[in-house]
């Protein structure tokens, strides 16, 4: 789950990694308003929302005067901002972010992730701040130090010193950036983070290390403890399909294709998607339906499916294990007829009950096309879909 | 002859008197020699009681003085699971197999720390289990898509594993083992570990490789497999359409040198000697052809 940079910065506060002083707002009102209690003569005004690139986009702006933060918070308020992360059709900013200027010296990079390689968590750092990693990683690997830490004792003083030093933050401040590296882990691990990211790191004129930006992803799976996290969620910022889909504890995720596909198990899902392109069709979406779904899963799943307006056919495969292949099989019946299925339907069954699953298709008088296996359910699919056109 | 475990196999599970547990664990004791293999359950509230004619214990530890079984298998809900395999490490067991799908990550770097220097090997979490076909089954896989034979599978996904074993077996041929070891990022055994057994396991003649996108483990495998595996494996990646970024954070992907898409997993791959095969449904097709050579 990812939250805004504003909400970040509270957390990373909370750990004792120092910020620049801003305010969330909602309005150019509450913008200028912002502004006037922060006081001094340089403010940024930072669009809110979870996509990256937002400078780019010009999501960004530095205010020199009071009549320029309501101007820029006037431009970005309610701008649909397009960046290489939000696709073309861009993310409609709702949240600004007012902050105090900095005086900027140099820009650094640090990160953690979870490592699958060592099992740890590991801290990224690069002297090439204010870049995206991926192009550092890409271009200089060699400058980004890597930490893998140990888990009992954390991030220790002599490592987050000696990266700190390595990176090239001046020995007057390398004891604000120990302060720093050391809370971002503890804010990674107490709330379990999957991703954090401060870039820039900055360096201020008086020495002062800052994080200037913040970046979270949290373990979905650890949410259930983590309720104060849960309260950062930002409902206008994930795909309302995506939403729909986890009320009903479907994995869904929109593509640009136009065949839908509806799975159980995230590796056979893929797999679909991947047959379905090397047969020339292109994938609608990614639908897991997990291991225990029901008729009022599949029909939520179809009803899903259906809102893509580029949608053609409809392929459902399923190896039914754990999911019975005939209960199944009356959850596609009852969902197409449910939603009057105007689109053509592949389904492929195989697994437990598979006969059973079969007969209850072929008795239900509707026009599904019955795959054999997968390599002939998705060619019927693909030419269903050409059909369609 | 098989992998990590046959029909002479004991068996402890750990959240068995749930509902999942119990429902898996009948399968699983109806399978083949399962009556004979699951012997006993843990919670420490029911100690002493029987739950489909198998004893429940207070704990792992008293589970395997009591029946000398070597294995767990773990259904218990996510937030006891990293606990669970704690105690079954902590017990000394020779094998852990946890089902458990969305145990917070964190949890399981604390388990894999704890686990350094033990004995114990770990499957999974969010994993179907492993099989020895016509042997014993832990797990939550279909039992009767399986065949004895002799090809092993590994696999990091479940239905897909499921499909490349009934494309063998529609095919006439039969597993020596198939193991699926799971979808988490921090796990158990990975590939490689599972490609080493079946390397010395002399019962098996071949080995199917299913991957997916994320991580390196596939590669790190492939490059095992270019240096010492003296067998045939066919191997295949889910996920060359899979956006980019969707399931995990870019910078994950940079700590092991930039990998982790399925074109450059397949590419490692193919470079390595493994026979892959772009099209899920011609895994088992793709076995036939180097077999019948």
């Amino acid at each position: 789950m990812k939250i805004h940079e504003y909400q970040g910065k509270e957390i990373l506060r909370e750990f004792g990694v120092p910020t620049p002083r801003g305010v969330a707002c909602f309005s150019v009102e509450e913008a200028v308003a912002a502004a006037q209690q922060l006081g001094g003569k340089i403010w940024v005004v930072k669009a809110q929302i979870h996509a990256g690139g937002r400078g780019k986009g010009g999501g960004v702006k530095v205010a020199k005067s009071l009549d320029e933060v309501r101007q820029y918070a006037g431009q970005i308020l309610g701008m649909h901002l397009v960046t290489h992360q939000t696709g073309p059709e861009g993310q409609v900013v709702r949240r600004l972010l007012i902050e105090e200027g900095a005086q900027i010296v140099k820009e650094f990079y640090v990160g953690m992730v979870v490592d699958r390689a060592s099992q740890r968590v590991a801290l990224l750092a690069s002297s090439e701040g204010g870049m995206e990693i991926e192009e550092v990683a890409k271009h200089s690997p060699e400058k980004i130090r890597t930490v893998r830490i140990d888990p009992v004792a954390g991030l220790t003083t002599e490592e987050a010193t000696h990266t700190a030093h390595a990176i090239g933050i001046p020995d007057a401040a390398n004891a604000e950036a120990v302060k720093v590296l050391q809370g971002l882990y503890r804010a990674f691990v107490e709330k379990d983070a999957m991703l954090a990211e401060i870039n820039p790191l900055v360096l201020t004129a008086d020495n002062r290390v800052l994080a200037l930006d913040a970046k979270f992803n949290f373990d979905s799976n650890a949410l259930y403890r983590r309720p104060e996290i849960v309260a950062y969620r930002d409902l206008d910022e994930e795909d309302p399909a995506e939403i729909e889909a986890s009320k009903f504890e479907l994995s869904y995720i929109q593509l640009d294709g136009d065949i839908g596909c509806l799975v159980n198990g995230a590796g056979l899902a893929m797999a679909t998607m991947d047959i379905i392109k090397l047969y020339g069709g292109s994938p609608a979406n990614f639908l897991d339906v997990g291991g225990g779904a029901n008729k009022e899963k599949v029909t939520e799943a179809f009803k899903l499916m259906l809102k893509n307006p580029h949608l053609k056919a409809i392929l459902v495969n399923i190896f039914g294990g754990i999911m019975k292949c005939d209960v199944i099989a009356e959850g596609v019946v009852a969902a197409a007829r449910e939603v009057h299925l105007a689109v053509p339907l592949v389904v492929r069954l195989e697994g437990t009950n598979v006969e059973l699953g079969k007969k209850i298709l072929a008795d239900s008088g509707l026009p599904i096309i019955s795959g054999n296996d997968m390599a002939d359910a998705a060619q019927k699919v693909v030419a269903a879909a050409k059909g369609a056109k | 002859m098989s992998i990590l475990i046959n029909k002479n196999t004991k068996v402890i599970t750990q959240g068995m008197t749930g509902k999942v547990g119990q429902f898996h664990t009948f399968h699983c004791k109806q399978y083949a020699n399962g009556a004979h293999c699951f012997v006993a359950g843990v919670n420490p509230k029911k100690a002493g009681e029987e739950f489909d004619g198998i004893p429940v214990y207070a704990s792992v530890l008293d589970a395997k003085r009591a029946t000398g079984a070597t294995v767990s298998v773990i259904y218990v809900p996510p937030s006891g699971a990293a606990a669970a395999i704690d105690e079954a490490v902590e017990a000394d067991l020779d094998l852990v197999i946890c089902i458990t799908e969305g145990i917070p990550v964190h949890d399981m770097l604390k388990t894999r720390y704890k686990m350094q220097g033990k004995r114990t090997l770990l499957i999974g979490p969010n994993c179907p289990g492993l099989i020895t076909p016509d042997e014993i089954k832990i797990g939550i896989m279909p039992g009767h898509i399986h065949k004895k034979g002799r090809i092993g599978v590994v696999s990091r996904s479940g239905t897909l594993t499921y499909e490349a074993v009934g494309q063998l077996s529609a095919l006439g041929y039969g597993q020596s083992s198939c193991v699926g070891i799971g979808g988490d990022p921090i796990n158990g055994m990975k590939h490689i570990d599972v490609m080493r057994l079946f390397n010395d396991d002399p019962e098996t003649d071949a080995v199917i490789m299913v991957g997916e996108i994320g991580g390196s483990d596939e590669e790190e495998c492939a490059r095992w497999i270019k240096a010492n595996m003296q067998k045939p494996v066919v191997g295949f990646i889910a996920g060359v359409t899979a956006p980019e970024g969707k399931r995990m954070g870019h910078a994950g992907a940079i700590i092991s040198g930039g990998q982790g898409g399925a074109n450059e997993k397949l590419a490692v791959m193919e470079e390595c000697g493994i026979h892959i095969t772009r099209n899920p449904a011609e895994m088992g097709r793709t076995m036939q052809k180097i077999l019948k050579i």
